[in-house]
């Protein structure tokens, strides 16, 4: 893939930031209105079954749970959790994304994909090898015994949940972050370097236009953070989804654990209303409305070389040493057999088959409504956004089991098919899709399209042939995104699924239910495999062009 | 790169097109099982019946209550004919909305009334026994008290664990809300507390954690220290039953009920007449290590034998109330 437009780049034109052509109506095309409508609808299922449980506990049932002391408490400490660890995602990622892409940092290349990878490492596998690295008695105080070590530090709790899901969930931030900085017209920097010399001058530039990166990577850290079950639990950090569990699991009261389903759209909801307003009228294309694209200059660090190399080795340290290790002593452990590894064959056929429907479906459906948004951001664009987010706030096993309300009572002969999966897939992953697609939406200047239009194309012919070709790299960011948090997908996989279709992911769930530590090895070792295919593909591919 | 993708994805559309017609021959027998138990643990099982019967058999692997919560939200269509639980608990919760047929009294009539539904609903399979596992090295079985109501002197101060997530221990502590009462039930969860006793997010993790030395003893189910010492012979953990009929040598059941729904009424009761024949028994015990119920089948020479455990006189089925367990265990925020 090169640059989707070749003529050399043309003089910088100023005027393309301000002016706009006024004879282009913005209001959306119909068709398009109706397709994202059509995907917004869809993604409500959820929101329709929570109201129908929940409402079957009155309004004093509701207010009940509502004012109950320890939800409040719950909700509370899960909103520090999210705000702490979408901070430190931020703090993490958005150097790292500049060094990677812009400077001459030491292994730029490894550490493209090193930097990336902890994304393959489903939460609950990565809380796992943290408690048995550093939990009380782990083997961080095994080695340390003979210097006199009893125990170590606390890693249950807020620290433990808030280091583990940072270091799992950072690379979200990281992949937007990159992909907005190479979008960035470099003329943008070079203007400033001319200005001011000094490197903290390009910074200057650049923070500013990284800002909707920063904030739909960080955005869907914050949803990951809530939603998440795996981690916290293992890391016994009592989070709101706990409650919610704790509802199914002990009681099977569904009514409750539907209201406490609502109590987080709310909040998470008005996350995506907060970060929709960070992003307000600012604009983010190139200044060259032909669109050319050259590389940028590389920056070189100086002294600060060595010091950014060491910080990347400590991070990869914790966030891939750590639970590769565990994963391999695991299997060294099993003693790693030729019938042990064609066991896995079967679930993972079936997890790439069923990851890759979802994630063609999900990306499909994504684009009408990251073409809204971007382009036509009004009432109904808000609407819809906010209702796809909704299943990326809700545990799975919220979205699943609305899903099993509605496929075995309304479509019978869909329930429980691969089609289902695909539909759940589809659901939970929208909001990694319309984030990957946005960014690269907000970059494509619209006079480009203007100037199609001129030329006599429909609008919803421009976003077709000119529009989508131009935001190719985005859809493989998203595409990359869904297809890997599905691959992990647990929750929803167990119920919708077709019966006897296993996965790699449903595997490693019950081999480590019943202890069997060297199957579940050798199926989190080809989950994390076959989920590092696509991240190579989607890094790889994204090399700088000379 | 474009028409790859697509030229992929058609592949793959046509291979699951082709994969996802089942061999239906409309004369065969079938049933389809939710099980809550895995498949490392019963997918043999499942097979030998097929291969008995020539009865084609599905299986949906999941958790118990997630599985019961589904079961529940299919209603009238669900294409489940039965229900194969971890726990008595959430058998209780589908026989309450009257989801369950009754099995026929001679069929279940082999297990002895302790470990059955009262109205027949459903039936235990294999038992589980609550205990205590102490790492040797720092406890002597004879230090440990004739009651686990006992656990609240001093001496066992930061040296206990306990998982009040779990379900086992949740079911536990309604049997001794029925046996002790609410306040003595919740004294000693409060003593037990004030203790400083360590809570785990499951049995495993206290079993490893007792190896470790991370703690002492911790109260959990029996099999869990017999299933991870078969992969780690080094390991530090070790059962002590406390009997003598205290609630803390409570032994509860994993069992399994037809659902109404169920268009194979024949088929199903076949395969829980199989669940408890002698050879699938005597499987149970010796690979899970857990308890068989019917009568006449002797238990893994590896366990004290259930009628050694002395376990506690309480109706199961009566194990349902969750709810006032839940709510007490969330008011000590232990949950």
């Amino acid at each position: 893939m090169g640059p989707t437009v070749t003529p050399a780049p043309g003089p910088s034109d100023s005027r393309g930031m301000k002016t706009r052509a006024p004879s282009i109506k913005r209001r959306p095309p119909r068709l398009l209105s109706a397709m994202g409508a059509l995907v917004g609808a869809g993604m409500l299922i959820p929101v329709a079954y929570l109201i129908i449980r929940g409402s079957q506990a009155g309004v004093s049932g509701v207010a009940e749970v509502v004012t109950d002391a320890r939800t409040m408490r719950l909700l509370g400490r899960t909103v520090l959790l999210a705000v702490a660890v979408t901070t430190a995602s931020v703090v993490i990622a958005a150097p790292l994304a500049w060094l990677t892409v812009r400077t001459d940092l030491p292994w730029r290349g490894f550490w493209t994909v090193a930097a990336a990878l902890p994304l393959v490492i489903p939460s609950y596998v990565a809380g796992f090898a943290f408690v048995a690295f550093f939990g009380p008695r782990g083997q961080v105080q095994r080695w340390l015994a003979p210097l006199g070590v009893e125990r170590l530090p606390e890693i249950y709790g807020f620290w433990g949940a808030w280091l583990v899901l940072t270091l799992f969930t950072y690379p979200y931030v990281l992949l937007t972050v990159r992909a907005a900085i190479r979008g960035i017209d470099p003329a943008l920097e070079e203007a400033a370097a001319t200005l001011d010399g000094r490197r903290i001058a390009q910074l200057r530039v650049l923070v500013p236009h990284l800002k909707p990166a920063i904030a739909s990577g960080g955005l869907l850290v914050a949803l990951y953070t809530f939603h998440d079950f795996g981690a916290v639990s293992l890391l016994r950090f009592d989070a709101f989804t706990n409650a919610i569990f704790v509802q199914y699991r002990s009681s099977l009261n569904r009514t409750n654990a539907a209201i406490l389903s609502l109590i987080l759209i709310a909040v998470t909801t008005s996350v995506v209303v907060a970060e929709g307003m960070t992003r307000g009228k600012a604009k983010y294309h190139r200044l060259s409305a032909t669109g050319g694209r050259r590389a940028a200059v590389t920056v070189r660090l100086g002294i600060w070389r060595w010091p950014a190399f060491g910080a990347c080795v400590v991070l990869g340290i914790f966030s891939l040493v750590i639970p590769f290790a565990a994963i391999g002593y695991w299997l060294y452990r099993a003693a790693i057999s030729s019938d042990l590894i064609s066991i896995a064959a079967l679930p993972a056929w079936r997890s790439i088959e069923a990851s890759a429907l979802g994630t063609a479906f999900c990306v499909l459906a994504a684009k009408p409504v990251a073409m809204l948004v971007a382009r036509y951001p009004g009432p109904l664009a808000k609407v819809i956004e906010a209702g796809a987010f909704v299943g990326h706030a809700l545990p799975g096993v919220t979205v699943a089991l609305s899903l099993v309300f509605f496929g075995a009572r309304y479509v019978p002969i869909l329930y429980q098919t691969r089609w289902m999966l695909v539909f759940a897939y589809t659901v939970l992953f929208m909001p990694l899709a319309i984030g990957g697609l946005r960014a690269s939406l907000l970059q494509v200047s619209p006079q480009v399209e203007e100037a199609a239009q001129m030329l006599g194309s429909s609008r919803m012919g421009v976003l077709r042939r000119v529009t989508l070709p131009m935001i190719r790299p985005g859809i493989t960011a998203a595409g990359s995104l869904v297809f890997l948090s599905a691959m992990k997908e647990l929750p929803a996989t167990l119920m919708v699924a077709p019966i006897g279709y296993s996965t790699l992911a449903t595997r490693v769930w019950s081999a480590t239910n019943e202890v069997l530590y060297g199957p579940a090895a050798i199926y989190a070792a080809g989950l994390v495999m076959m989920a590092s295919v696509p991240l190579g593909i989607l890094l790889l591919r994204d090399r700088p062009i000379h | 790169m474009r028409r790859v993708v697509a030229a992929g994805l058609l592949v793959l559309i046509a291979l699951s097109a082709c994969s996802s017609q089942p061999p239906q021959e409309a004369e065969e027998e079938s049933i389809v099982v939710y099980s809550g138990r895995s498949e490392e643990l019963v997918g043999d099982i499942f097979d030998e019946f097929e291969k008995a019967t020539g009865i084609d058999t599905k299986v949906k692997y999941g958790g118990t209550s997630e599985l019961a919560a589904q079961i529940l939200e299919e209603g009238e269509n669900s294409p489940a004919d039965l229900f194969f639980a971890q726990d008595a608990g959430s058998l209780g919760a589908v026989q309450d909305e009257d989801a369950f047929v009754e099995l026929p009294e001679e069929l279940v009539s082999v297990v002895p009334e302790k470990f059955r539904s009262a109205t027949g609903s459903w039936v235990g399979v294999t038992g589980r026994a609550r205990t205590v596992v102490y790492n040797p090295d720092e406890v002597r079985p004879e230090e440990f008290p004739a009651s686990i109501m006992d656990f609240t002197d001093e001496k066992w101060r930061d040296r206990l664990g306990w998982s009040p997530s779990n379900a086992s221990f949740q079911s536990f502590i309604t049997a001794m809300r029925r046996i002790k009462g609410e306040d003595e039930t919740r004294q000693w969860l409060e003593d037990m507390i004030d203790l400083g006793i360590e809570s785990y997010p499951n049995n495993v993790t206290i079993v490893e954690a007792v190896s470790a030395g991370e703690i002492d003893a911790g109260f959990v189910n029996h099999y869990y220290a017999l299933e991870l010492s078969r992969d780690n012979p080094d390991l530090r953990s070790v059962n002590h039953f406390i009997g003598g009929g205290d609630v803390g040598a409570l032994v509860n059941v994993a069992g399994v009920g037809i659902l109404k729904t169920s268009t194979n009424q024949e088929p199903a009761r076949r395969f829980v007449e199989f669940l408890l024949s002698k050879e699938i028994q005597e499987e149970f015990t010796r690979e899970t290590f857990e308890y068989p119920l019917t009568e006449g089948v002797a238990a893994n020479e590896k366990l004290t034998p259930l009628d050694q455990l002395d376990s506690p006189d309480i109706d199961l089925s009566n194990l349902d109330d969750l709810e006032g367990t839940l709510e007490l265990l969330e008011d000590l925020e232990l949950l």
